[in-house]
């Protein structure tokens, strides 16, 4: 009885897993690219446009970032149905509650399911706002990053958005990033402790260091 | 004591249950949590009424009969098997809500009874080993070393009663299926069956409708028998490896 990675619920967790894993290592990545922002307009532009020539000249004029897309992409739509088809499965396998209930998980736990629809819609919000500059407020300028990024923070709901989504990555991340752990067999008990501090780092790192962004330009430390 | 029972009443397995409320008085604090309900069954016959149906078998915490949430919890409060839960965990004048194993692999037959058929069926596709026949072999014929065998006495404890379902909000039974393949997976006697075994159970219990794991560990929680929750995780490995080796 061999099936595949799709038709198990063991194997869509691990499909799950490893798109997560992708998409976690991309938020490392974008997380410490952001922080150039602090380093002035000047270095955070030649950033952006390093992203577009990376890969030159093997690669043409933003081929490498049409691949991370990609392959983005395809780990964002993987993850979500995945996640979207084992929920229906967890919800049809218990169709009773209990009469007595208490709330049990932890919240990050408990929060996965809409934290992971509060991301989806995040990331379509932050990509028409800062990539195609459909619902930038004030004048989107192509090529101009550290102006784009300086107006979306200068309006509340660009704050409010962007530091709720953040903040949901954070709880998404720290159980994510252990879950990810526990469906590929690599948690036992003695590596517990150790995948679940790292866990709690990566949130806290990755959330302080994307909130960063946003208070720097309340404060006006960037501006 | 004297204590208020609310309890899930249902005739059978079509008809819609409820929650009934009965008063028991005369409570013993030694008592254990199914002789509490005997006393409010022989009160129920004498008055006349249906007894409330409930498993049980050895009430000794060892068959994995007894399934009873008690409060929410799977066991009740205390890590033990329902049988093994005394009325010492109570105070006098409590109102205990008592309910079956929630779960759609897992349904009521009557008021607290459930059918739990599925899991024979998760054994019956992989737990079992190939033996010669004949004679016993030597107790040393096959070593073991000692933190394998550890290991897999750790699984083989799982009595199979169910909590981990009940206790998880996705009727997931990751638990018991990995208590299952672990025990045998790393013991020289189940090696032949090794990929086969962790293939097939995960497959028939993802065909008994039971939900997916999503690392809770209320299961691990509510094991009477302290099955720990990294023995899913040891069970994902086992069956990535499988993959892996059966494709090839």
């Amino acid at each position: 009885m061999t099936r595949t990675l799709w038709d198990s619920s063991v194997g869509k967790k691990t499909i799950m897993a490893v798109s997560g894993l992708i998409m976690l290592g991309y938020l490392v990545a974008h997380m410490v690219g952001n922080l150039k922002i602090f380093f002035g307009p000047g270095e955070f532009d030649r950033y952006a446009h390093w992203l577009r020539t990376m890969g030159d000249p093997v690669l043409h004029y933003s081929w490498g970032l049409w691949l991370v897309r990609v392959v983005l992409v395809a780990a964002v739509v993987l993850h979500g149905v995945s996640a979207y088809q084992l929920s229906r499965r967890d919800i049809k396998a218990r169709p009773a509650k209990y009469v007595h209930t208490k709330p049990r998980a932890s919240y990050a736990t408990r929060t996965m399911r809409w934290g992971g629809v509060i991301l989806a819609l995040f990331i379509v919000w932050h990509i028409l706002d800062l990539t195609t500059g459909t619902v930038h407020s004030g004048g989107f300028q192509e090529g101009h990053p550290y102006q784009n990024v300086v107006d979306t923070f200068s309006t509340w709901y660009g704050n409010v958005i962007y530091i709720v989504a953040v903040l949901a990555m954070g709880l998404h991340v720290q159980h994510g990033f252990w879950s990810a752990a526990q469906t590929l067999g690599v948690g036992n008990a003695t590596r517990d402790r150790v995948l679940k501090t790292l866990a709690n780092l990566l949130a806290a790192v990755l959330t302080l260091g994307f909130v960063s962004v946003p208070v720097a330009v309340m404060t006006g430390v960037v501006s | 004591m004297k204590l208020t029972l609310r309890v899930w009443r249902q005739q059978n397995a079509e008809a819609p249950g409820a929650m009934a409320t009965y008063e028991v008085d005369g409570i013993s604090r030694d008592m254990s949590f199914l002789e509490m309900l005997d006393t409010l069954n022989e009160e129920l016959i004498l008055a006349g009424d249906e007894p409330v149906a409930f498993d049980h078998d050895c009430r000794e915490g060892i068959c994995g009969a007894c399934s009873l949430v008690i409060n929410g919890d799977a066991h009740g409060p205390e890590r033990t098997t329902t049988c093994q839960l005394h009325m010492r965990s109570f105070q006098d004048g409590d109102t205990i809500d008592v309910e079956p194993w929630r779960a759609s692999a897992f349904p009521v037959v009557k008021d607290l009874v459930v059918d739990r058929s599925a899991f024979d069926r998760i054994i019956q596709s992989g737990g079992y080993i190939s033996a010669p026949t004949g004679t016993a072999p030597d107790a040393h014929a096959t070593p073991v070393p000692k933190p394998d065998a550890d290991f897999a006495f750790e699984h083989a404890e799982c009595i199979g009663c169910g909590a981990c379902v009940a206790a998880c909000p996705n009727g997931s039974a990751m638990l018991f299926t990995s208590a299952k393949v672990n025990h045998l997976n790393v013991l020289p006697q189940g090696t032949p069956e090794r990929e086969t075994r962790v293939l097939d159970m995960v497959a028939t219990m993802d065909d008994e409708g039971f939900g997916g794991c999503t690392l809770t560990g209320e299961c691990a929680t509510a094991c009477p028998k302290g099955i720990p929750l990294p023995s899913i995780a040891a069970m994902n490995k086992e069956w990535l490896r499988a993959t892996r080796k059966v494709r090839r």
